[in-house]
């Protein structure tokens, strides 16, 4: 079976600064893949390109589901499958969180009203906010306005949903709260890429942990290989300095 | 007339502002341009001399408007090229993480603009716009130099028959009256908006 994503090449600079290096990249249907490394490292990016958030070089490619990401028509057809949740939740202040899960569905696959309703207070509940449907968003604590985010991406039911460090701007006591809605929605077989600092999330959940470092994979594998036992210096040296304080 | 002359020509700069400002910001190739030195032009134009030119200038290259259409088209003009850059701050003040979470939904560019950043947008130019519209109502007293009957010019024709300056000064209260109440409205407006924090 041909993998979901398929990113060959990938390649991306700003002016003189180069933050992908040609990273080649496969990741199978239903894989939850967490993305580590050091700030700057470009695993942000990385999965920015995959929806085609930023740009990258016209030799790159990225395939999702058998579509290719690049500029025009198809673009939509791949946003519209691609889930994301950002650091910043980025909820839209001037609708109720109902009202925030209810608008892609309807817009983008042109869901009746009434349908896209029942799925979102579905959604909403899964993600244990149902009490706030009708508040708008800046009513709400940061934890739980991810957890709207993640609910409002998963209403256009897509195939991949991506994270771009979910738990980074978030209180401490607020994190575990949205890694446990993670880790439920990791459990249902949907295909995640994750890009975290949360080692323990990492660790439990992922089926394959990637560290990068100056725009290159440097090593990949299971929790098991990449915590335990990594090969490379720079990984080792990475996670002693996220591990030991 | 002051009115009439005012709601049409603060409807249609309304319209054409935000049509200039969406081109301005997103159009294709050269319109961008096109749209900012029209924006520019038409900002530092002054409104008498662009009425003049209308009404006395166009007419000799065939162009013949009435005094009420001139009024209109020189107001337009202007308020619209204000209107543009208040509703371009308007958008441009909106996160860019509003724009990324639209796109990464998949909704299109048209959705995006109507659903998210417009009202949002439209928000946060209330108090300017309504400012801009005030400022419109005021500059409609230049009609008078193209023969329109309006306020100010049958004040002035009143005064050369009866010799006094009674009638002057009740013009200027009447635009007093006229304006006072949406000055108090922009007051309001911007305490309402400003005050609010919904982060």
């Amino acid at each position: 079976m041909s993998p979901l994503i398929q990113i060959t090449n990938l390649k991306k600079a700003y002016g003189i600064f180069t933050v992908l290096h040609g990273i080649n990249l496969d990741i199978a249907e239903g894989e939850v893949v967490c993305v580590i490394g050091p700030s700057g490292s470009g695993k942000s990016t990385l999965i920015r390109c995959i929806n085609r958030l930023e740009a990258f070089s016209s030799d790159s490619s990225i395939v999702v589901d058998g579509v290719t990401v690049g500029p025009g028509k198809a673009l939509a057809k791949v946003r519209a499958e691609v889930g994301m949740v950002f650091q910043s939740f980025n909820l839209f202040p001037h609708l109720t969180v109902l009202k925030n899960v209810m608008l892609a569905p309807m817009r983008v696959r042109g869901t009746k009203p009434a349908d896209a309703e029942r799925k979102a207070r579905e959604l909403l509940a899964r993600v244990g906010i149902s009490e706030q449907a009708e508040k708008y968003p800046g009513k709400l604590s940061g934890g739980q306005q991810q957890r709207v985010a993640i609910a409002r991406a998963l209403a256009m039911e897509p195939k991949v949903m991506l994270f771009d460090e979910p738990t980074s701007s978030l209180d401490p006591e607020m994190v575990g709260e949205v890694l446990d809605v993670m880790k439920k929605l990791a459990g249902t077989g949907v295909t995640m890429v994750v890009v975290t600092h949360e080692m323990g999330f990492a660790r439990q959940v992922a089926d394959r942990v990637i560290f990068m470092d100056g725009g290159r994979i440097i090593e990949q594998g299971t929790p098991s290989e990449i915590f335990d036992n990594p090969k490379e210096e720079r990984t080792r040296g990475f996670l002693r300095a996220v591990l030991n304080h | 007339m002051t009115l009439e002359i005012g709601i049409t020509s603060i409807i249609a700069g309304l319209i054409g502002g935000l049509f200039l400002a969406l081109i301005r910001l997103y159009g294709s190739g050269p319109v961008p341009f096109v749209a900012k030195i029209y924006i520019d032009v038409f900002r530092s134009i002054p409104l008498l001399v662009l009425l003049i030119v209308v009404y006395y200038a166009l007419p000799f290259v065939g162009i013949r408007f009435s005094p009420f259409v001139s009024a209109v088209v020189a107001l337009t003009l202007v308020s619209s090229a204000y209107t543009a850059e208040i509703f371009r701050a308007g958008i441009e003040a909106i996160p860019h993480g509003q724009f990324e979470a639209s796109q990464a939904l998949g909704l299109s560019g048209r959705h995006m603009m109507i659903d998210v950043i417009l009202p949002q947008a439209i928000k946060i130019v209330i108090p300017p716009l309504t400012n801009n519209c005030i400022n419109v109502l005021k500059d409609t007293a230049l009609a008078s130099v193209v023969a329109m009957p309006d306020l100010l010019k049958q004040a002035t024709q009143a005064q050369a028959l009866s010799a006094n300056p009674t009638p002057l000064i009740g013009a200027a209260l009447i635009y007093v009256a006229l304006l006072w109440p949406l000055v108090s409205i922009v007051a309001r407006l911007e305490k309402r908006f400003g005050g609010e924090k919904r982060s």
